[in-house]
């Protein structure tokens, strides 16, 4: 589904230079991430303590590595696009911009590669 | 002809008048920024779990520390408020809740149940840590 008037789509509008992709994808990600947070922080809030052994055993859980893993893959995504937003808004020099646009992606590729690695050696690795 | 005056370009820091509106939209911003920071803080929280013992008793000590513990309270606010503030996003977005009453009172919700929520965690872990 697209929200793009057909001038918005020939031309390419906003900060960003392009259209209301990024705006789409924004709200499907914050509608995702309702129950995904609200499942991760309460299931923690739930284990009542935070031990090591404790965690462990909840994320070795299959629905819950695989919630865990969906909801870090979603939490990138959705941090990428809000940080993205941040910069276009905010700097203006085009190195600076370039750089720091480059280095969001690289970080939240690799963080969110990273946590769900980790949940899957926590599931898979005894 | 007269001279041309620079002109205040919107939205301009100096000359905005505060109100509830536009201060709680820079702190969706604000918290929505704290919240990235906080992601990669869970990050490494995770992959302290994927370690061993040891490396999961370090990441247990960093957070436990007072200013540890601080920013895990600050964080939870950021997390209620942008939560809730972007479920009002989402209702302005089908179109609902543009009324001037309306508008005051989601936004009050928003900052009140964003404190209400982050003090009922934290007394649950408090109670946790007693018992």
């Amino acid at each position: 589904m697209s929200l793009r008037s057909p001038l918005g789509r020939v031309i390419g509008l906003g900060s960003a230079k392009h259209g209301s992709g990024t705006w789409w994808a924004e709200r499907v990600s914050s509608v995702a991430l309702i129950p995904l947070t609200l499942w991760f922080v309460f299931s923690l809030l739930l284990l009542r303590s935070l031990d090591y052994s404790t965690v462990r055993a909840w994320l070795s859980v299959p629905v819950s590595g695989f919630l865990a893993a969906v909801t870090v893959g979603v939490m990138a995504y959705h941090s990428y696009l809000g940080t993205v937003a941040v910069v276009e808004d905010y700097v203006h020099a085009p190195a600076l911009k370039l750089a720091s646009l480059l280095l969001l992606r690289f970080v939240h590729v690799l963080a969110g590669g990273a946590g769900i690695f980790a949940i899957l050696r926590i599931a898979f690795v005894a | 002809m007269p001279p041309v005056r620079a002109r205040p370009l919107s939205p301009h820091l100096e000359i905005y008048r505060w109100q509830i509106s536009n201060t709680l939209s820079i702190l969706h911003r604000i918290t929505g920024v704290s919240l990235s920071i906080g992601f990669l803080a869970l990050i490494y929280w995770l992959m302290a779990v994927a370690g061993d013992a040891d490396s999961y008793a370090g990441a247990a000590r960093l957070f436990a520390n007072p200013l540890g513990i601080i920013g895990l309270v600050l964080l939870t606010f950021a997390f209620f408020y942008h939560l809730l503030n972007g479920v009002r996003h989402l209702v302005w977005d089908v179109g609902l809740g543009f009324e001037r009453g309306e508008r005051r009172a989601s936004g009050w919700i928003a900052v009140i149940g964003a404190v209400a929520l982050t003090i009922g965690v934290w007394a649950l872990v408090w109670s946790f840590q007693r018992s």
